[in-house]
This record gives structure tokens, sequence and C-alpha cells, in this order.
């Protein structure tokens, strides 16, 4: 899992049924210093993110699958799994 | 997943057991901005609509045999969607 940040919304009306009902968000991965790494992934919102909000995103595919109920089928691995509040590393938030 | 241009398209008559009948792309990754990063790659089409000049995410890795008819077949990067509108705006300097 890492932390990211919700940049933007993708809409897709053609996708693989997995998503079907399901918003997707853009996530730029950041580093642990909150600076953002230029990477990025398409990812399933199971929390009610938004634009802006600073995100814990899971990217395994069998967890995914457990996750939206489509074991063990379903062509999907970076789902949003929680909306941080904080993070701390050696003492520094 | 990730943002990709369909730049092309393969045609391949040998092929491994399980890649009958699937269509293959030439797909070039994107940046969160749509601009091309890295070199283009060769994907399966999984929504099996998919053309030149479209704009689609892709998964890659064990995941994209899944987004195929039949699974587990010899993928490494599938197509799953075709993106209609994606609205990111650009990283603010500041932000993160």
């Amino acid at each position: 899992m890492y932390v990211g940040r919700v940049g933007g919304t993708v809409v897709a009306t053609i996708k693989d049924p997995v998503f079907a009902g399901h918003k997707l968000l853009l996530v730029d991965r950041l580093a642990l210093d909150g600076q953002p790494t230029g990477k990025y992934d398409i990812a399933v919102d199971i929390v009610q993110a938004g634009i802006g909000d600073l995100v814990l995103v899971l990217d395994e595919g069998n967890s995914a699958r457990q996750l939206l109920g489509r074991e063990p089928l379903g062509a999907i691995r970076a789902v949003i799994v929680g909306i941080v509040d904080e993070v701390e590393v050696e003492g520094k938030a | 997943m990730q943002l990709a241009r369909v730049i092309g398209t393969l045609v391949a008559t040998q092929k491994a057991p399980g890649l009958e009948g699937v269509k293959l792309l030439v797909v070039q990754p994107l940046d969160r901005q749509g601009q091309p990063v890295g070199e283009p790659a060769i994907a399966a089409d999984g929504t099996a609509q998919a053309g030149p000049g479209e704009l689609v995410f892709v998964i890659a890795s064990r995941e994209a045999a899944l987004a195929l008819p039949q699974w587990f077949v010899p993928v490494d990067l599938a197509i799953t969607g075709i993106v209609d509108q994606v609205d990111v705006p650009p990283l603010e300097p500041d932000q993160g």
C-alpha cells in the first residue's frame, strides 16, 4: 500500500465489468515527505474520497478482487481503501 | 492502471495457445497530464472495442490476463477501458 493524493477523476463508459458502478480516481503517488513521485495510478474508490484528499492506496490484485467481491476474477489492482488523517515518520508529521 | 494512447495495431499469425482471437494494439503510456512517457508497448484489448487514436487505461502484470474473455493467457498488459473524460488539474508546486 502507499500514500497518495487524489489528483482528478477519470470517466469511462466502455470498461471491464469489474468497474461497473465504481468511481475511478487518478491518484498521484507521494513519497513519505509528501512530495509527488511522478507516478500515478487510476484507482477504484470505495471510501468516497475526493480531489485533493490524502489517501491510502492498495495495489494488489487478490485483495482488490476480494474487496469488490469479484474473486477469483476481475482485472483490477489499485483500490483507494482509506482517507489518511495523519502520517508520522520518526517523529515528523 | 495507467493512461495510454492507442497508436497502432499488431498482427501475429503464429501465437501462443490462448492468444487466438485476441486483438493486439500498440499503446503509448501517458503521464497524468496526458503527455507520452516511456516506451510504447503492446497490449491485448480487453474491451475488444479500442482502436488507434483512442485514450484508454491499461492494467499490467498478472491482472492483464484477467481482462480477457479467456483468462490466464500469456499477456502482461491489457486495455481495460476506453476513457471518455479525464479531469486532472496540474500539480501545484507547493501541494503535497
